[in-house]
This record gives structure tokens, sequence and C-alpha cells, in this order.
């Protein structure tokens, strides 16, 4: 405890209770409420809710094949990995047996988003970090990735490309040379990402050793995805709960040991090097067959409880699914990385600068509209 | 016919050295050996399979804090993954379940413990497990909202997600319907 720390008081006159956001240009839609002394933050509280749409109120009114396209709009970045959970909870309900090609496609829609999501991700961190190359080339070259998943799902964000069954369709003829060339020329973009970016001793002096989150608080605080395995945590539900055909499938878990803002950028790329591998994997292995089962437009699906979780781009990514036999779902929880990371942010938003803010809250990939849900 | 010409057997090829082989996985626990585990310390609590590796855990809100310690310090589940609710308007009870999973005990990553407890709609009071997951507390505080839950120690009440003028019922009950429904 500093000595800031323990003189505050809500009506000292030193300290200032100032709003970040809901409409700061960079919190998207989200505030933090700050306590500062001059340009020390003191503490901090997070207030999110802007963007809550009840999605799992809405999911109780519609049945299993309705509620796949509303699912997908709290992550429209991530928008076939927030529907793969469901996808596999409901198919387990039902009892399901994907066929294998649908498997396959459904990896590489998700890989296709997760590098969508880092990218992004990556992007406005190099902006917060003053690097404005790092923005127009990683906005620039997530269209790539962007147009590959349009031409399998037939749209750019929003593809509700995996359903309860399988996948919508099949992708198109010549799908798989454009993909293992997009991998072929990510692969040598990526090398100068790491040299412009990463290795870059100006970023490397703004990032390093700000907003350092401990291995055990990781932990303790129930941290995910790219948050966690930057803390020194090696854990990754496609290889420790292999779901679809990730156990067919060579790939590493990357993560690194310090926890701080370098760290968590940095696991996001090495990340993205293991989506190409896995991408160029799937298309040379993809199996011939069909992609989905003839569910029909309101399915029969028994009573049950199931709880699915995978690998989103932003961590684990869980559904609650309570059916009581009726056509539609009698609870459906969503569990979204970006909430379960929240308890994260006032954790490392305390003794340190306000310049340090941005950096701090986006190297968390928080993104509100999917905590809110 | 790929018949050999010759009768010499062709050498022998020098064989391409091989990667180190990976660390053998750890054995992943069974589900009934721990099942037997808790049932064997907590007699009262009703053990589900809700599949293999994922165990629901059915206890009363007096004895959750017992049953979420002896599950994080000697089962080594150290990682909340969800709180979730369930409103069952029929027999006027609110379920509450706890997630959690672990990720520095190997074998045990893909496994789930939901740890459940029921009670009255009319006057729903829990004890918080923020003491035991303190990753716990933006999840209980939306239960709270979404349900009307009360945590007994919770250091917040206060609306989380919802407007902080809300004075409507708690919305994912079942008898709150959404406007236009």
């Amino acid at each position: 405890m500093t000595a800031t720390e323990a003189e505050f008081t809500p009506d000292s006159e030193r300290i200032m209770a100032v709003s970040l956001g809901p409409q700061h240009p960079g919190a998207g839609h989200f505030r933090i409420r700050l306590w500062l002394d001059g340009d020390y933050l003191v503490r901090s509280e997070p207030d999110p809710g802007y963007v809550h749409r009840g999605e799992e109120k809405m999911g109780e009114y519609r049945n299993y094949i309705q509620n796949v396209p509303h699912l997908e709009r709290p992550v429209i970045l991530d928008s076939s990995n927030i529907l793969l959970p469901y996808a596999l909870a409901v198919d387990e309900l039902m009892g399901n047996v994907v066929p294998p090609r649908a498997q396959y496609l459904r990896v590489i829609m998700s890989e296709i988003n997760r590098i969508i999501s880092h990218m992004y991700f990556l992007a406005i961190f190099g902006y917060f970090a003053g690097h404005t190359t790092m923005i127009t080339w990683g906005m620039g070259d997530r269209d790539f990735w962007i147009d590959l998943a349009e031409r399998i799902g037939g749209a750019r964000v929003t593809f509700a490309y995996t359903i309860p069954g399988g996948v919508r369709n099949d992708m198109p003829a010549g799908l798989v040379e454009k993909g293992l060339n997009t991998c072929d020329w990510f692969d040598k973009r990526m090398d100068e990402y790491e040299k412009i970016f990463y290795r870059n001793p100006l970023v490397q002096q703004r990032t390093k050793g700000v907003g350092v989150l401990a291995k055990e608080d990781a932990i303790r605080l129930g941290a995910t995805g790219t948050v966690l395995r930057a803390s020194g945590v090696k854990h990754d539900l496609r290889r420790d709960e292999p779901y679809c055909c990730y156990d067919d499938l060579d790939f590493d878990v990357s993560s690194l040991g310090s926890g701080d803002c370098w760290d968590r950028a940095f696991v996001a790329h090495l990340e993205m090097r293991e989506s190409v591998k896995i991408i160029r994997q799937a298309l040379k292995q993809i199996p011939p067959g069909p992609v989905r089962l003839k569910l029909g437009p309101q399915p029969r699906v028994p009573p049950g409880e199931v709880y699915a979780r995978t690998e989103a781009a932003r961590g684990e990514m869980s559904y609650h699914i309570v059916s009581d036999g009726s056509p539609r779902p009698y609870r459906l929880k969503i569990g979204t990385p970006s909430f379960k990371n929240l308890a994260v942010l006032p954790h490392l938003l305390r003794n340190v600068h306000v310049a340090d803010i941005p950096l701090i809250y986006w190297g968390l990939n928080y993104w509100p509209v999917e905590s809110d849900r | 016919m790929k018949s050999p010409t010759s009768q010499t057997q062709p050498p022998p090829q020098a064989t391409p050295a091989k990667p180190p082989a990976p660390p053998p996985k750890p054995e992943p626990v069974r589900a009934k050996e721990m099942a037997a585990q808790i049932t064997r310390r907590f007699p009262d609590v009703k053990v589900d399979h809700m599949r293999e590796r994922r165990l629901k855990v059915t206890t009363t809100p007096p004895g959750v804090k017992d049953l979420a310690l002896f599950v994080r310090d000697e089962l080594g589940f150290d990682h909340i993954s969800a709180v979730s609710g369930v409103d069952w308007i029929a027999v006027n009870q609110l379920e509450i379940v706890y997630f959690v999973g672990s990720v520095s005990k190997p074998g045990y990553e893909d496994f789930v413990v939901a740890i459940a407890e029921r009670v009255a709609r009319d006057d729903p009071v829990v004890p918080t497990l923020i003491g035991v997951w303190p990753g716990a507390e933006y999840h209980e505080r939306e239960t709270h909202e979404m349900f009307g839950i009360n945590f007994k120690g919770h250091p917040s009440n206060a609306h989380l997600i919802l407007p902080e003028d809300w004075n409507d019922m708690p919305p994912l009950r079942k008898d709150y319907v959404s406007p236009g429904r």
C-alpha cells in the first residue's frame, strides 16, 4: 500500500474522481471510474453495461436454430468462436455426430476469426503505444483474412457459419489454394511485424514492465486467454480439452512469463503464427464428405444440462445450457472471456500513471460488447 | 508388383533423426474417482455426471463454502470459469451454479466441476465464494442483479450491467416478461 492509497478517502481534496468513457474514443462503450492524485492513478472501478442487449433472455424466447444469428452479435470480430461452443453444446444435448469435413471447416473458420480478432487487437494496441504504422498495416492486412472468411461464409464479419449439426455451407472451389497463398504471405508479414513493432526499442520501452500481472494473481482472479498465457500459465483448451479436430493437428501453445503489456501483445502475435500453422494443415488434410446434419428449422432437443467451453480469441468462451425438452432453451448462459477478465482490470489499474491506462486497458484485449452481452 | 529384382537385401537406410518424444500426457483423472472422493468427505452432497469430465455437485447454502474449499485445495480446482443461475419457478427455487476448472494441476485441465446450490425464490440468500475464488466477484454481482440472489459478504450489491435506475424485478427470472412479448 502506497502513501497515496493510505490517505485516500472519497471526500479527500487531493483525490479527483474522473470518469473515463463511456464515450472515450479508445474505451469502447465502457466506463472506468478513476481516482486520481495528480497524474497518478490511485484506484479504479470498471463500470460495464452500456451495450447490454439481454442476449441470455433473448435466447430463452427463440429456438435453438433461431438463436444462431443473434448470439454472434456480441463479438463481431470473433463471431465464429462465440458460436462454436454453442454449437458444441447443442450437439452434445442432441447427441449429434458432426461430419468430419464440418469439424475441419469449423476449425478453419475459428482460426481465421482468431487472426482477424488478434490483428484488430494488435493494431489498436500499437496505436496506443504510439506506433502508427502498426494500426495502418494491421487494419490493412486484417482485410485479407476477412476476404478469405467472406469466401467461405458469405459475409465479412457476422457469417452465422458455425451452426448446430455442422457448418452452414461447404467452402467454394479453389479456396484451398487461396488459403495457402494467404498463409504464406502472412508468414512473411509477421516477420516484418516482429521487426518493426515487437523488436522496436521504443515500443519495448513503452510497454515492457507496464501492467505486470503475476502468475498467481492471474489464476486467482480467473484471467483467461492471452492474459493468462502472458503471465506464464500454459493453458489452452484447444490442447487441453481438444474439440472438433484439434487433436489431429500439430501446434504449440504460446506462453510467456513476465505478464506485462508487451508479453500480452506478443503472445497474441505468437498465437497468430500457430493459427496460420493450423489453417495450413487443416486446408491440406480436410476430408471430403457432407458438411452438416439436416436438423430442420425447429429441432427436438432432449432435456438435459450441458456446459461447453472452447478457446476463443480472447480466452475461454463457455455456454451453460439447460434444456427442458421444449424447442427453446430453458436457460442459456454465455460466459465470455472479456467478462472473465474484468476482475483483472481494477487489479492492474491502480498505482500507475495515467499515461499507462490505455495500454493496460487495451492490453487485456477487453471487448465491452462481448462482456455485456 | 514391387518384388525385388535381386536376392540381395537393399542396404539399410539411415533413419532420419527423430525429434525427442513429447513428455507423456498425464492420465486424466476419472470422474468416478473424484465423485467418490467428494462423497467420502461430504456424504450429504449429490453428485451427477453431466458427461465425462463434467461433474455437478449439488449442496446446500450452509455447506457450500466447505465444499468449495475442499474442491479448490484438495482437488486442485483453482480457476473460476463462470457463475450461472437457473430459475426453477415450478418448484419455487433458484439454483446457483459455480463452474470451476483447473489450470495448474496436470491432468485436470479438461475437467470442470459445477458446484450447485438451491434456495427458495422468496428469500434467496447464499454465502459469497469470493474468499475461495476472488475472480467470482463480478460473476456473483451479475447473478445478483439478474436473479435477485443476495450473496452474503459480497462487497458490492450495486448494479453492474443493468442501469443504475433499474427498479423492475431481476430480468432473468422466469416471471419477468420482456417488453413487447
